[in-house]
């Protein structure tokens, strides 16, 4: 049984149709060819009615939607299978919210590093639900350095609900880890790809997200807090996330015309959980162009981009 | 034993006749300790009998370690815009209006050159009463532009932290600021210009996992809340307490994190012999 989203409950009832039309076709020998080609005619149009007007709520229920693909599902058909993962911060152990490793992308060795999200109940646990701990971090950055060694370009997928808030978290040090990483990502050689491919949850997700290309998909939020605490702290109650979420400003349209990311990459109708191959194609085919694309500079030109870039981020008035 | 008794029941003196202590005269500190208001300036805010400090703001700091109180401050008239139009229960606007009023600040940095004891050095001291000291467009505009002065000129930079984290009204483009800071740090680095952290009470969220991790010396004030994510958040999280002297200065240096701590009565002494051995 899929699982439908409140607002996607036209789409549900569609696919329910279909399917009994189906059954019908299947046990009675009835011709219901046609019925079910309208049936999926009507699908993708409602699709596109619904997710062409997503509120800004709404989408960040996409972009957790349980069936959304996840970094692995990413580096498993990026790299059809060709992938080496690599494990710990060489110091305290491996944090499994943060995965990574070299991988095969059409033949060239990438370093792929991103946020896993558990399956299931007990795989979400073992995530630790994507939020990592600075041994995650420092994974991560270690990962980068080993990258930079052997010129290989790097990929960050982004999906996180934010940096895990716990007793151990802290007493080794999150925010160090997090600033560490932020720093010295503006010290790697190599290009550095980032991809918000589901929840960009603040600090958490921009301690592996400093990239000379910042992408996010369509159906994706990328700012300082959560819509949920920003509604905590600043009306001191759950209820007004939605509010929140609009007045955050969190929506990939709005980052980009804000100019605080570079690309969007536009979502199958239905949303990347519809139909994962093509989003996964998609996401792959922006990869390698901006690889071959940053590779025309030197080391040091993209270093000064990257660093202009960011320091170009800001408004206030003098 | 009758004149235990009371005779005339309730407050007898009327409203206009009350006497009250003025406001600021004495100040108390949490474990009890009370002390005049001119003393406590005389010993940098400071309560001598438990050593609490008291949190003052980049005037006072400029004051204690400034020779003389003289220092050029930088980029003074900096201003936040509204880049979001931003609302909660109150517009961003009319917060930024009220509390510019409120506390005589521009926003939650100033940023100043000066000598401490004859030695140059730049100065970013953040000011909790903006808006909890967070961190929006200008105040990581002002960090990166005290940076470039700092480098430009090879004049060592001291930033003191004090901010609850990321403005959350500017949202992600407060917190890009992370990444700013960051990156201007890299470039200081690079050039052997040192960078000395001062972390006091308290700073937490976005402050944290950015500059003030990131100094080539991190010092601490004593007492001082210093985490990523708030008590509260991880009280929640984990649904236990927490253990006690959790995320202070004295913690952070038993994990590490900072190299020793520092009491404000001997800032300017201490700065002066960091300063010191970096240059000889």
């Amino acid at each position: 049984m899929p699982a439908y989203l409140d607002f996607e409950k036209p789409i549900a009832e569609l696919e329910e149709q279909l399917d009994q039309a189906k059954q019908i076709e299947e046990k009675g020998k009835v011709d219901a060819s046609q019925t079910i080609a309208e049936l999926k005619k009507k699908i993708t149009k409602t699709k596109k009615e619904i997710y062409n007007n997503l509120t800004a709520w709404q989408k960040v229920q996409v972009s957790r939607h349980p069936e959304r693909p996840y970094t692995l599902d990413y580096i498993e058909t990026m790299t059809n299978g060709d992938f080496l993962e690599l494990h710990g911060d060489r110091n305290v152990r491996d944090d499994k919210a943060i995965v990574g490793g070299f991988g095969n992308v059409s033949g060239r060795t990438l370093m792929i590093i991103g946020q896993q999200k558990g399956i299931n109940t007990k795989m979400r646990q073992y995530r630790n639900f994507g939020m990592a701990n600075p041994e995650g971090y420092r994974k991560a950055l270690r990962l980068m350095h080993l990258a930079n060694k052997f010129n290989k370009p790097i990929v960050t997928l982004i999906d996180t609900p934010g940096a895990y808030p716990g007793i151990e978290a802290e007493e080794r040090g999150q925010g160090e880890a997090i600033a560490r990483n932020l720093k010295e990502m503006f010290e790697i050689e190599v290009p550095i790809i980032t991809v918000i491919v589901g929840e960009g949850a603040s600090g958490g997700a921009l301690g592996i997200g400093i990239g000379d290309r910042v992408f996010m998909l369509e159906n994706t939020w990328y700012s300082v807090i959560s819509p949920e605490s920003c509604s905590s702290i600043l009306w001191r109650s759950w209820d007004h996330k939605e509010e929140a979420a609009e007045a955050l400003k969190l929506t990939a349209t709005d980052m980009l015309g804000n100019k605080l990311i570079d690309f969007i990459i536009k979502e199958p109708p239905g949303g990347a959980h519809s139909n994962k191959p093509e989003i996964i194609r998609r996401v792959k085919k922006e990869i390698l162009a901006s690889i071959e694309e940053l590779e025309q500079l030197s080391s040091e030109e993209r270093i000064q981009q990257r660093i202009d870039k960011y320091c170009a981020m800001g408004v206030y008035n003098e | 034993m009758s004149w235990f008794k009371r005779i005339k029941k309730g407050i007898t003196t009327p409203t206009k006749e009350k006497k009250e202590t003025p406001d600021g005269l004495w100040f108390k500190s949490p474990s009890g300790n009370i002390i005049e208001s001119s003393e406590l300036k005389k010993n940098h805010y400071v309560v001598p009998s438990d050593g609490f400090h008291k949190r003052i703001g980049s005037a006072e700091y400029f004051e204690i370690l400034f020779d003389d109180n003289e220092f050029e401050e930088l980029n003074a008239n900096m201003t936040s815009a509204d880049p979001l139009n931003f609302s909660d229960t109150k517009k961003y606007k009319d917060r930024l209006e009220a509390t510019r009023k409120k506390t005589n600040l521009k926003d939650a940095v100033r940023t100043a050159h000066g000598k401490v004891n004859g030695e140059d050095l730049v100065v970013a001291a953040m000011d909790f009463a903006f808006i909890g000291g967070s961190m929006g467009s200008v105040v990581g505009e002002k960090l990166a532009r005290a940076i470039d002065y700092s480098l430009n000129n090879k004049i060592p930079i001291m930033i003191i932290s004090k901010s609850g984290g990321a403005r959350m009204m500017e949202a992600a483009f407060s917190l890009m600021q992370l990444a700013k800071t960051s990156a201007k740090l890299s470039l200081l680095g690079k050039a052997k210009v040192p960078y000395i952290s001062y972390i006091t009470d308290p700073t937490t969220g976005g402050v944290t996992a950015s500059f003030a991790m990131l100094g080539d010396i991190n010092m601490a004030e004593p007492g001082a809340l210093i985490g990523f994510a708030g008590p509260r958040v991880i009280r929640e999280t984990i649904k236990a307490d927490l253990p006690e002297g959790f995320q202070t200065s004295e913690f952070l240096l038993e994990k590490g994190f900072v190299d020793f701590i520092v009491d404000r009565r001997n800032l300017k002494e201490k700065m002066t012999q960091v300063l010191r051995m970096f240059k000889n």
